[in-house]
């Protein structure tokens, strides 16, 4: 038996209202240690309301030889920002 | 083959010098890779061994209030022992391969812990000097090139400076204390500074890895430049508290706009590296024996994560 306990990846809302943020990893037996670790590893000082865990074995993740043909499409389409478009000065609320 | 490889280096080196910061799952030459596992490794490793010595006077702090800051410094490096532990798992080695390697010494940790703790002043040292010279360090590697050690690095330094603020607090309460306690004090001062002056590590001239370091951006600056850095903004802390550094030879200098001070002892460091310092194997046991003593409540966790989920799938089914 491999006695490594599994890592966990760490997710922590700061308060509500916000989104959960990655926080960073840890080992644990099952989720909830892995709660409890969080708590006692990333929110010593009040950082979180709430705690997400999951496995890091079941998070995929984009192959950064692939970046280019995932995220490349995206950079001429500046028509997509607001700034794209001419519009006059004295235009308000716009 | 080999032209692909020194295309790749090339293209890594010129995104190290455009700034950007290196992930997990990037391309890095195999060099990168190994230094950051040793270095990350062994800053966790000192971490954790860090814990040795300022748990020794936790039972017996002076006042509830000293008792409760000692005890969430020490909490806190034991939190900072396992981000740095997991920001070199992203390297691709495991956490029990980490521990190993601390436990049958082919890791190294901070020879700055294999000094005692011989009185309550030394925990004010410990936080005002080996703190702040940590600190030094670990600012720099804020901006280090490899992602998740910076991380890490911006959330220790974080809770670092309420270490070396309740360590001064010490300092600053024995030096307007009794004689006796000004005493310590000092005394605290004359033991520690010397090996605190060491954990920048050897001379620039002595210290091989400088440049390549240097050149990856996981150092940016020298193992002696962090040194003057260190004196200078340590000398007036001593001068607040009305203690006496204990080098004869220094001096303000005026030319540089910093502190001349005395030449280490260097025989000392590397005896200490050695593994001969006044604790180095005291250390090495305490962690030994805290492994093997908890290795049954390691395996009685993974049990019992097992049992209960295999009995949720049995109340499913």
């Amino acid at each position: 038996m491999n006695k490594d306990w599994p890592i966990w990846e760490i997710f922590i809302r700061s308060k509500n209202g916000l989104d959960h943020r990655h926080a960073g990893s840890l080992h644990a037996a099952d989720a909830e240690m892995a709660i409890q670790n969080a708590r006692d590893v990333y929110t010593r000082r009040q950082e979180g309301v709430s705690v997400w865990v999951v496995e890091s074995k079941h998070i995929t993740a984009s192959n950064p030889e692939k970046s280019g043909e995932l995220f490349e499409p995206a950079k001429d389409k500046v028509y997509r920002h607001p700034t794209f478009y001419n519009l006059p000065d004295e235009l308000k609320h716009m | 083959m080999e032209n692909i490889s020194i295309k790749l280096e090339e293209e890594f080196q010129a995104r190290i010098d455009r700034g950007e910061n290196i992930e997990a799952k990037d391309w890095m030459p195999e060099k990168y890779r190994k230094t950051h596992i040793r270095q990350i490794s062994q800053h966790a490793h000192s971490e954790v061994v860090g814990m040795l010595p300022e748990g020794n006077w936790i039972s017996r702090a002076p006042s509830l209030r000293r008792k409760v800051a000692l005890l969430a410094k020490v909490q806190d490096e034991a939190g900072h022992g396992l981000y740095l532990y997991s920001a070199a798992e992203t390297l691709g080695i495991s956490r029990d391969e980490l521990v190993e390697q601390l436990l049958d010494g082919t890791a190294k940790y901070s020879s700055i812990f294999n000094y005692p703790t011989l009185t309550w002043a030394d925990m004010g040292a410990v936080g005002w000097l080996v703190d702040g010279a940590a600190i030094i360090n670990q600012v720099m590697l804020t901006k280090t090139s490899y992602g998740p050690y910076a991380r890490a690095m911006v959330r220790i330094c974080k809770e670092e400076s309420f270490h070396q603020r309740q360590g001064y607090e010490i300092m600053l309460a024995l030096a307007n204390g009794t004689e006796a306690q000004k005493h310590m004090a000092q005394d605290a001062l004359n033991r520690f500074w010397w090996p605190s002056l060491m954990m920048f590590g050897p001379r620039d001239e002595d210290s091989p890895n400088t440049e390549q370091s240097m050149k990856w951006k996981i150092k940016k600056k020298t193992n002696d430049e962090l040194r003057q850095q260190f004196v200078d903004q340590t000398v007036p802390q001593a001068e607040i508290l009305g203690l006496t550094i204990p080098d004869p030879d220094l001096k303000w200098n005026d030319d540089k706009g910093g502190y001349d001070f005395g030449e280490i002892d260097w025989a000392e460091f590397w005896d200490v590296v050695k593994g001969n310092g006044p604790c180095n194997r005291k250390r090495m046991e305490d962690r030994n024996n805290a492994w093997d003593n908890g290795a049954w409540v390691r395996e009685a966790a993974l049990v019992h994560a097992k049992k209960q989920a295999e009995r949720k799938v049995s109340k499913i089914a």
